[in-house]
Order: structure tokens, then C-alpha cells, then sequence
């Protein structure tokens, strides 16, 4: 039996990011994934979802080719080739993560692992298996939360899972819960025409964002035909006319309720981490509140056991799980630049239309922290690139420590701001202040401009306003 | 590459000065040697000369402002070079009087010191850094909000380890540091607080004065070596005089009561001025010699604290004047309402603990003087005379703190020995 350096279990973007850097590093690796590898990211998350949205996006600027001096006959879409794409993408993106640990010589063990035996024990399909390790990373991820009374059956209700291979376009879908997940999946199956309801208990939706963005983008959904509704809370859901239909009784923010009969009910109200059935009690690694407690290295208490990722706790994002594997595994190896991760400059991206991308402290968060503020901010539709591309809705907000100039928080509405938000997220990472921000020259025609002009308007010389 | 010419450190103590006059302007030629400017200290003037051959691109900072030492002042061109070569970066960090508005909107842009230079020597020249700067004082590496955060807090960047990437300074390593005015005062690396549980103490905030002490003695102790002297001095005689001028000025209701500390102002200055070496100062390159006898008299503060007022050419008063003008000094230093120049700059300092008992002690030296006199409380002590006979005599133990640098044993026991004299024999006084 070989003993390895590191054995991971789960092979999402935490886990098989941390294999390929420790066989970088030189450590003897082994990853045991019980599904696909790549992990929900790329097979029922991240991946499949942008390109679902890419359709939609494709289908709504098909929709107003007017515009742009264009014109279609019938323009039209196939749910199931759409689906289709959006699985084919995935399974070369798993495929790409198989080349890669190859190539790394990192050993992949398919079958459930779990804590025990001298590192990690895997049920494969025909028996058992020990790997004997040194240290384990649990990368197992998250999975979705259950909320009582609203099941997924897969049929009239369902999980992300279900809501991202629909084999008919719903007429009328509920979506409960409005974090990313709710949002993209509405904004989603809004664009092709479905009547959407989103349900959030918060006051608001995308409740972590700053409160101006998230009011913004309410105005978007509304105006794109959607109904938002907030500090409402969800009844009873009861599946109808043999998984044809939910009736779901709903209370508003008043306390009033109303019943309603919707084709679909997509959950999505936040995840809960995978920590059941992996020996973590025995092996004495500590929980809390259904993820593992950590300490700044991602070392879980118990001697050579770390945690990273969704399981790991919030936020549950796949570039913090990636650079969660990369700490853990240096800190293993010894690797001098391991570098504890800045919770704080971890930017959060959501794809519906318009995007959200934001970074850093909100402004009602960087307040309450005793900041002095100084906040600029830069609309869409001053932007020559925005009013080019015929996206002219959104913004561009910057919030800066008026005493040091250091940039708190960054959020951002509109077209491609997902693909900008990096922008700010270089400008913290080399602590920047507003003056490092105005220096840097922009290039022009592009969104990119909008992010220099939210920083000088901070300061009232805004140039294009 | 244009220089940064940068506020020049003139003595060891100095952490900021003026620039009182500019004896250049924009557009001029400079060569080796040429005095660019006056620099005004709080103790003195002095010129800064140029090291470099160039052009005076840009002087940021206008005469009448004071800055922090290595501020920089000026922006010197080499030969080819425009004023286009002058960035914003060269921007006074921080001009503390006369702000203009230009001023103030440059100092919110970043001002990074692109060139670190010693182009900028003063005259008087051989003049170590000030603070003790690392002697590699090559570029250093900081995130401008690191840069930022240290300027305000007070930070030097050079003496802050970083941890960020290639060891660059980030923002925690500056919040991390502490305070240069502190961090020369406290030295434990760890933390004292570490030693005790968290409720068994309250943390009280330090006020200027307690930063300044803590600074200004740490210092000395540092870099003055103390030696000390300690004497028994008869004040019998002493203590007649005063006596009888008290009863004297009471009757004729004309004067005020003389204190101890009035005749030893007298004695300790006529002393100085037959030992001028003692009545000097360490300059780093020079001797400062005194030529009078400005005494501080250190005065506890109710509720803390300390300040040194001075009695200035103490030689040249009578006991009453220097009666008066000590008691009005120390009444006004009681309410805090001395102005700079009467507790700044004396020559040599008294230190009187007699009142609350104290038999003797060592006085920490007061920087930039040289020596301090520690007071104890007079006494009775049985003396035996030559014939045998035993008597009672007042006796006052005096303790001289001297730097070495500028005072050896020999010239230290020989000034003391003249004071005793002088303590011992009142009549000296009235020379």
C-alpha cells in the first residue's frame, strides 16, 4: 500500500485545483471523487448555468435586432438544444480537469471517501479501499438546502439541479429564494418568456448586495416583466394534477396571503455543506452550523486534516474554494508564500440580466464600520462603449475610506461588470488608494471606463458626468 | 531621472523643521556647494547646500511651511531634463502650516518618494540620520495605502518589517507598528498585556506629554551615557542666610521668601559659568558651549507629567529676581500655561525631590543638555570635630548626572566640587 502525501477528497474547484498544486509542489497526491470530477462548478453549477444564460442573452438581443439595424424571420429557440449545449460544455470542462490531473500525476479514486484507516477509506464499486495519507483535504462541497414543505420532487419542484435540464419551458414558475442562484435561474427562464415570481423573505433581493445595486436590479427585473416580491415567506407548496402544477400559498410583507397556482417552483434557498458520512466526528474534526470550522490555514483542529471550500463555510463560491486548496495544500507542503486569504476581497458575480459583480464592503456595511465615505458613482448610459453595445442600463459604485483612500467596496450593475469587477479586486489586492485608481489610464471605448470615472466622481471630478 | 531633495535631519533630535528661506528659486542653476536654503529648527538655523549639479525644477514646499524631516522640499533636474520630469509624486507629504489649497489637493495624491537620495546634506554636514534609520536605506517597498496609513500614524516605512509579497509593507504591517514617537520608547517586542488576564488592568490612553517624556528620556538614556556623582554638601550656613534674609524682607514686608532651590539656581549657575564645558551641549559634530546659564527646573504636574521651565542667565540675577521669576515659572508651568521657549532649549536642569524625603537619587539627563543635578532633603547628621567634639550638622546630598560625551570624571567632580563650595559657603553668592 503507498502512503501519500495528501489525499483530497472531492474534486470540485476547490479540491482538484488543490491536487494539481500539490503534485506542483512535489507531494505524492490522490483524489477520490464520487461523482464527476470537476465537481457541482462544473457539472451543475457555475458552468451550465453561464451557459444556459449565454442563450438567453443570445435569445434577447434576437429579440430587439430592431435595434441594432437588424432583422430575423420567426426568431425561435429549443429548450432541449439549449440544454444540450449547456451539457456538452460541462462535459468537456470535466474532461479538461481529467487531462490536467493526469498530467499532474495526481491518482484519481472514484467511490464515497471518507476519514479513517490511516488517511482516507473509499467504498468504490467493488470494494473497499484504504489511502493510507499524511493529510486529507475535505473538499466535499455544499449541496442544496431543504426547506420544509418545499421538497424537490423533480418534477413540479425543483433543485438547481432539475432547473438547469428543463425538457419544456414552464408558462408560470415560482422561484423562492433571491441570492444568485434564484436570480439567474429567474432571469433565465424570464428571458424565454416564462411568467416569473421571485420570492425573497429579506426585505430585498440579492440581500448581501449593496442595498442601491439590488434596488436597481429589482427595477430591471420588474421592467423586464418579472414580480418581485420581498419580506414575503412561502406557506405551503402542494404538488397538483399529477406533477402538473403547485399551489403555493404565500404571505406578504403585511401578513397578507394570497394562494397561487404555478407550472413550476424552483428552490433556492441557500446551501448547507456536505459533512454526513465522512468520519469527521470520529476523526474529531468540529462542526458548526452544517460546515467544518477552519482556522486562517484551513487546518480543521484534528492533526493533518483541513477543510476547504463549500464545506468549509461561506461564502460559497468557486474561486474561494480554488485559493482555500492552493493555502491548504502550501501550508502542507511548507511553501513559503502561503499566504492566509483576505475574506474581504473575494468578488461575488452574478449572471442575470444585467449582471451584478461586487467587492468588498457595501455601503451600509463600510458605515456602520465607522468609515467616513466618500462614494462615487457612474451610470451606463454616460459610457460610449455601453450606449455601442445598446446596454445602457446600470452603474458603477465606489466607496473609499475618505481618510485613507483606500477603496472599501466596488459594486457594480449592468453588461459585462461580472468581467470587470477583477479591476477593483487587483486595486485592493495591492491596496490601492482612489490616487493609484485615477492614475491608471483606462482604455477607451470600453465599460473598463466606467470603473475610473465611479473613482473620480468619488473625489467630484467625475470628467463625463 | 530628476532628485528629490528632500528636508534634511540637522540633529539627532529633530523629526520636523522649517524651511525659514529659500535662497534659490524655480529655473535656477545649482552646483556643488551652492546653499539652496535655511532650514530653521527649533533650536537653530542652518543651510542646506547642494550636492548635485542640476536645475531647480520645483520647490514644493514655500518658505515659512514646516515638515517633517524627509519631506521632500524641492525637485532638482539633471542636465536635459524639463520640469515635464517633475511628477505629481514629488508632492510635500505634509506641510504643516500655510497650507495652500494646491498643496492640500497634491497631498491627496500619493506622494512616493521615487529617488531616495542623501543629495541634500546640510552644511554643518556630517550630521548622522536623525532617527535611527537602518543604514540600507534603499527603496522601500509599500502599498500606497501602507504609505498612506504610515504617514498618518507617524510611521517610519523603513522601520516596519512587511509581509507582504517579496516582502513589501502592507496595510496590517503599518497597523501592526507602532507609532515611531512611541516605538523608541517602547521596546518590549512582546506585548506587556500578553502578561496579564485582560480584566486585571485598564488601559489608559497616553496624552502628548507622557509621549514626549517617554520619548525624550528613552533617548537620552540611549544615546547619552550617564555617569553619575554624588556629594554631601553642609547647609548649615546656607540655611542661616536664608533664614535671616526671610526674616529680613518679612519684617520690612519688601521681597519674597527665598527658597533652597533659589540659592542653588545662584550657586549651580555661577558654577556652570566657571565650567563652561559643563554648560554645553552634544551637537553630534560639535559641542554646543553655552555661554550663559539658562536652568530648567523640572516641576511635577498635578495629575502627571512634567515640564522643565527655565530661569534664563541665571549668572546675571540677584537671589530675589531669580526668587521671582522661578516662582512665577513654576506657578504658571502648575496652570500649563508656559509658552515653547520658556521650557525649551535650557542649558542644564535641576531635579529637587528633597520635599518629599528623598534622601538622594539619579536624574535622567534632559536632551540636549549635558548634565542634571538630582536634589535630595536636608538633614541632621552627627559630625565629629577635629578636638573630638560631636555636633549636629545640616547636611544635603547632591547627585550630578553627566553625559559622557561631553562631560569626563574629572571635569564632572571638579564642577561639583565647586557648587559644594558655594552651597557650603553662601557668601560666595554674592559674587
Amino acid at each position: 500500500m503507498s502512503k501519500y502525501d495528501v489525499v483530497i477528497i472531492g474534486s470540485g474547484p476547490g479540491g482538484y485545483v488543490a491536487a494539481i498544486r500539490a503534485a506542483q509542489l512535489g507531494l505524492k497526491t490522490a483524489i477520490v471523487e464520487r461523482e464527476h470530477l470537476g465537481g457541482i462548478c462544473l457539472h451543475w453549477g457555475c458552468i451550465p448555468t453561464k451557459a444556459l444564460l449565454r442563450s438567453a442573452e443570445v435569445y434577447h438581443l434576437l429579440e430587439h435586432l430592431d435595434e441594432f439595424g437588424l432583422s430575423a424571420q420567426n426568431p425561435s429557440f429549443d429548450i432541449g438544444a439549449i440544454v444540450k449545449r449547456s451539457r456538452k460544455i460541462s462535459k468537456r470542462l470535466g474532461d479538461g480537469v481529467k487531462f490536467l490531473l493526469r498530467k499532474n500525476k495526481v491518482d484519481v479514486v472514484l467511490g464515497e471517501g471518507r476519514l479513517g484507516g490511516s488517511g482516507v477509506v473509499v467504498e468504490t464499486g467493488d470494494g473497499r479501499k484504504e489511502l493510507a495519507s499524511a493529510n486529507v483535504i475535505v473538499a466535499t462541497g455544499a449541496r442544496a438546502r431543504v426547506l420544509d414543505g418545499l421538497k424537490p420532487d423533480g418534477e413540479a419542484i425543483w433543485d438547481y439541479k432539475n432547473a438547469m435540464v428543463p425538457e419544456t419551458l414552464p408558462k408560470s414558475l415560482l422561484v423562492v429564494g433571491a441570492g444568485a442562484i434564484g436570480v439567474e435561474f429567474a432571469s433565465f427562464y424570464r428571458s424565454f418568456g416564462a411568467e416569473v415570481c421571485l420570492l425573497e423573505t429579506a426585505e430585498r433581493i440579492l440581500p448581501v448586495e449593496d442595498a442601491e445595486i439590488s434596488a436597481l436590479a429589482r427595477e430591471a427585473f420588474e421592467k423586464q416583466g418579472m414580480r418581485v416580491l420581498t419580506g414575503a415567506t412561502l406557506v405551503s407548496a402542494k404538488v397538483e394534477s399529477k406533477g402538473k402544477s403547485v399551489r403555493v400559498r404565500m404571505k406578504d410583507g403585511e401578513g397578507k396571503e394570497t394562494e397561487e397556482v404555478f407550472e413550476r417552483v424552483i428552490s433556492a434557498v441557500g446551501i448547507v455543506g456536505n459533512i454526513e458520512n465522512i468520519g469527521l466526528e470520529e476523526a474529531g474534526v468540529r462542526t458548526e452550523r452544517g460546515h467544518i470550522k477552519v482556522d486562517a490555514h484551513m487546518l480543521t483542529g484534528a492533526p493533518n486534516i483541513y477543510a476547504i471550500g463549500d464545506v468549509a463555510g461561506p461564502p460559497w463560491l468557486a474561486h474561494k474554494a480554488n485559493h482555500e486548496g492552493v493555502l491548504a495544500v502550501e501550508r502542507i507542503a511548507g511553501y513559503e508564500g502561503a499566504h492566509p486569504i483576505d475574506y474581504a476581497s473575494i468578488p461575488g458575480c452574478t449572471y442575470c440580466r444585467p449582471q451584478i459583480a461586487s467587492i468588498g464592503m457595501t455601503e451600509e456595511a463600510a458605515a456602520k464600520a465607522g468609515h467616513k465615505l466618500r462614494i462615487g458613482r457612474f451610470p451606463f448610459i454616460g459610457n460610449g462603449k455601453a450606449l455601442a453595445l445598446g446596454d445602457s442600463e446600470g452603474l458603477v459604485k465606489t466607496i473609499f475610506d475618505e481618510k485613507t483612500g483606500a477603496l472599501l467596496g466596488a459594486h457594480m450593475i449592468g453588461a459585462e461588470v461580472t468581467e470587470l469587477i477583477q479591476g477593483y479586486a487587483i486595486a485592493r489586492t495591492l491596496e490601492s488608494t482612489e490616487a493609484e485608481l485615477m492614475r491608471t489610464v483606462f482604455p477607451h471605448p470600453t465599460l473598463s471606463e466606467m470603473m475610473h470615472e465611479s473613482v473620480l466622481d468619488a473625489y467630484g471630478h467625475a470628467l463625463h458626468m | 531621472m530628476s532628485i528629490t531633495l528632500k528636508l534634511p535631519a540637522l540633529s539627532p533630535t529633530m523629526t520636523e523643521g522649517t524651511v525659514s528661506k529659500w535662497l534659490v528659486k524655480e529655473g535656477d542653476n545649482v552646483s556643488p556647494g551652492d546653499i539652496l536654503a535655511e532650514i530653521e529648527t527649533d533650536k537653530a538655523t542652518m543651510e542646506m547646500e547642494a550636492v548635485d549639479s542640476g536645475t531647480i525644477g520645483k520647490i514644493l514646499v514655500a518658505a515659512g511651511t514646516s515638515a517633517p524631516v524627509h519631506t521632500p522640499i524641492a525637485v532638482l533636474l539633471e542636465e536635459g531634463e524639463s520640469e515635464a520630469n517633475v511628477s505629481a509624486e514629488e508632492t510635500p507629504a505634509e506641510a504643516k502650516t500655510e497650507k495652500t489649497e494646491k498643496t492640500k489637493k497634491a497631498e491627496e495624491k500619493k506622494p512616493e518618494q521615487k529617488k531616495e537620495s542623501k543629495k541634500a546634506a546640510p552644511k554643518t554636514s556630517a550630521a548622522p540620520p536623525p532617527t535611527p534609520v537602518p543604514p540600507s536605506s534603499g527603496r522601500v517597498f509599500a502599498t500606497p495605502l501602507a504609505r498612506r496609513l504610515a504617514r498618518e500614524k507617524g510611521v517610519a516605512l523603513n522601520q516596519i518589517q512587511g509581509s507582504g509579497p517579496h516582502g513589501r509593507i502592507i496595510k496590517r504591517d503599518v497597523e501592526t507598528a507602532t507609532p515611531a514617537i512611541a516605538s523608541s520608547a517602547s521596546l518590549p517586542a512582546v506585548d506587556p498585556r500578553s502578561f496579564y488576564s485582560p480584566d486585571s488592568f485598564e488601559e489608559v490612553p497616553l496624552d502628548n506629554m507622557r509621549r514626549a517624556i517617554a520619548k525624550r528620556l528613552t533617548q537620552s538614556m540611549q544615546q547619552a551615557p550617564h555617569y553619575y556623582l554624588t556629594v554631601d554638601c553642609r547647609i548649615d550656613l546656607l540655611t542661616q542666610a536664608r533664614k535671616r534674609l526671610n526674616e529680613r524682607s518679612e519684617k520690612n514686608k519688601s521681597g519674597a521668601r527665598l527658597s533652597i532651590n533659589d540659592f542653588l539656581l545662584r550657586a549651580t549657575a555661577l558654577s556652570l559659568i566657571e565650567f563652561p564645558d559643563v554648560n554645553s551641549s552634544w551637537a553630534d559634530a560639535v559641542l554646543l558651549r553655552h555661554r550663559h546659564a539658562d536652568i530648567s527646573i523640572a516641576v511635577a504636574l498635578e495629575g502627571g507629567g512634567l515640564i522643565t521651565p527655565i530661569v534664563r542667565a541665571v549668572e546675571s540675577k540677584g537671589l530675589s529676581q531669580i526668587s521671582a521669576e522661578s516662582r512665577d515659572l513654576i506657578t504658571r508651568a502648575r496652570e500649563r500655561k508656559l509658552e515653547p521657549e520658556e521650557y525649551e532649549g535650557g542649558t542644564f536642569t535641576i531635579s529637587n525631590l528633597g520635599m518629599f524625603g528623598i534622601r538622594e537619587f539619579t536624574a535622567v539627563i534632559n536632551p540636549p543638555q549635558s548634565a542634571i543635578l538630582a536634589v535630595g532633603a536636608g538633614r541632621k547628621v552627627p559630625v565629629v570635630s577635629e578636638g573630638g567634639k560631636t555636633s549636629f550638622a545640616e547636611v544635603m546630598t547632591l547627585t550630578l548626572s553627566c553625559d559622557h560625551r561631553v562631560i569626563d570624571g574629572a571635569l564632572g567632580a571638579r564642577f561639583l566640587g565647586a557648587l559644594r563650595e558655594r552651597i557650603e559657603d553662601p557668601f560666595t553668592l554674592l559674587l
